[in-house]
């Protein structure tokens, strides 16, 4: 395939004025972004509320914090990391419509690291920036009308997805999932797989009231896995 | 058909959802303009930002196509709108699923489990897997700017380094989820009073479609299943719990 290589176009900035341009345009960015990610985020807290409104009910406070204690403590430090280590590949503009979209590791990253494989441009300059959000952006908006025309041929098809026959799929989603995720993770480190699964399936066989209790086992597995992660680490075995 | 089933697939659910994604995808072609024409200013080709927005848009449509999937999976116990909601927007369907099922038994339902489902546990659980994965979307607001003004500034280090504990620290944690899943479906596996062989059946089908996957992926090179390797193993083995169950 033929590169499109970036070039200049014109002489008309001076390199000075160019880096001027860009740190206001940047400045523009951080501004808007800023704004619309807290009005994103106001209307996403909303959507519960507002169906639970509509149906007479209302989230039930006990059973919120216990959840989201379960689920920060092991996704908070996630997103940290995440953050720590995606905005500088995505750049100002790219971060922002990629932490507020979503998919980031699976789609917006390699998207993005391959518009700026075929723009040809160079880490740390305007040009890579500016790829990079229009890379991240297009996604996004593929993505919705993807998903969009996806959900309308979905609509017709509701009476077939709700039906008898069908519930025990959805009822065993969740092992499908990490079925899967398991096998791919456990086949990435085997070293750090081997001992937290051994215990949590020995616990689990020997103390079966520790079956319904996944959502606070995950924390200790997780931490063990961290641990033994760490130490395999620091002996230069991973 | 089940109360709750038509409540979450309500049509004004639709129009709420299309009214946040509309917001959202307004917000993408601000940055798409804003960064077209800034490009443009600074002397960049357009025959290079148009090639850069047909490549995107190219390489994003099996992705989406994946996710779509996932909003199917999701879709039989929270109905069509919200899954196309959580699916468009922040995190993606592994999360989506943990955090439903973690939120589910917080609730007090045995897991996610549309048999088990109420529109107060519904609510109870979109508003956990909301507020969840808003930790990266946090960072960006009140850090975005000095973080990526810091590392601008920072003097680069010599490539060609070890690479951090980061990356494997993130492996770790979701070895970690699923040992812990994996572990309670080989418990309740185990026959005695209130036991269930069909979630590790289903996990493992799961597993072994994955692990063809990955085999025609990494042995055979063919990176364009990586796209869909994981939505399809899971509706592979949802079918064979459909399967199982009609047997």
């Amino acid at each position: 395939m033929e590169e499109a290589k970036i070039t200049m176009e014109n002489n008309a900035l001076t390199e000075e004025e160019k880096k001027q341009f860009f740190e206001e345009f940047n400045n523009g960015l951080h501004r808007i972004g800023k704004l619309m990610l807290i009005a994103a985020v106001i209307l996403l807290v909303a959507v519960p509320f507002l169906i639970g409104a509509i149906n007479g009910v209302m989230p039930e406070g006990k059973g919120f914090l216990s959840g989201f204690a379960k689920v920060g403590i092991i996704y908070i430090p996630v997103a940290i990391v995440e953050f720590l280590v995606y905005s500088p590949m995505l750049g100002v503009g790219g971060s922002y419509l990629s932490f507020i979209t979503g998919n980031v590791t699976n789609m917006k990253i390699p998207c993005a690291m391959n518009a700026r494989d075929i723009a040809d441009t160079q880490v740390g300059t305007p040009e890579n920036e500016i790829v990079s959000t229009i890379s991240v952006a297009t996604s996004a908006i593929v993505t919705t009308l993807v998903i969009v025309a996806g959900v309308i041929l979905l609509v017709p098809l509701q009476p077939v997805l709700q039906s008898e026959i069908l519930l025990p799929a959805f009822d065993n989603v969740v092992p499908a999932l990490f079925g899967a995720l398991g096998l791919k993770y456990f086949a990435k480190s085997p070293q750090i797989a081997f001992i937290p699964v051994l215990l949590m399936t020995l616990l689990c066989v020997f103390v079966p009231a520790a079956i319904s209790q996944t959502s606070l086992l995950m924390i200790p597995c997780g931490g063990l896995a961290l641990l033994i992660g760490y130490v395999l680490f620091k002996k230069g075995k991973l | 058909m089940n109360e709750y089933v038509s409540n979450v697939n309500a049509g004004i659910f639709y129009l709420i959802v299309a009214g946040v994604l509309g917001f959202i995808t307004i917000m993408c072609f601000v940055f798409l303009v804003k960064s077209y024409r800034a490009g443009i200013r600074i002397g960049m080709d357009k025959k290079a930002l148009k090639k850069t927005i047909t490549a995107s848009a190219t390489f994003t449509l099996l992705p989406s196509i994946s996710i779509l999937l996932g909003v199917v999976a999701l879709s039989g116990t929270l109905g069509v709108p919200f899954s196309w909601l959580r699916l468009s927007v922040i995190g993606a369907l592994q999360y989506e699923l943990n955090v439903a099922e973690i939120a589910a038994q917080s609730y007090g339902l045995s897991g996610l489990r549309v048999g088990e489902m109420n529109m107060s546990a519904f609510v109870t659980i979109a508003l956990v897997m909301t507020v969840g994965i808003l930790g990266g979307v946090f960072c960006c607001i009140f850090f975005l700017k000095k973080y990526l003004g810091k590392i601008q500034k920072a003097p680069k280090k010599e490539s060609g380094g070890k690479p951090g504990f980061g990356a494997h620290a993130t492996t770790a944690m979701f070895i970690g989820l699923c040992g812990a899943y994996i572990g309670s479906y080989v418990g309740k596996a185990v026959p005695r009073e209130g036991s269930d062989v069909m979630p590790l059946i289903v996990a493992a089908v799961a597993a072994l479609a994955m692990a063809v996957f990955e085999y025609f992926i990494q042995k055979k090179g063919k990176t364009v299943l990586e796209n869909f390797s994981l939505a399809a193993s899971m509706l592979i083995a949802m079918a064979a719990a459909v399967l199982i169950r009609m047997v």
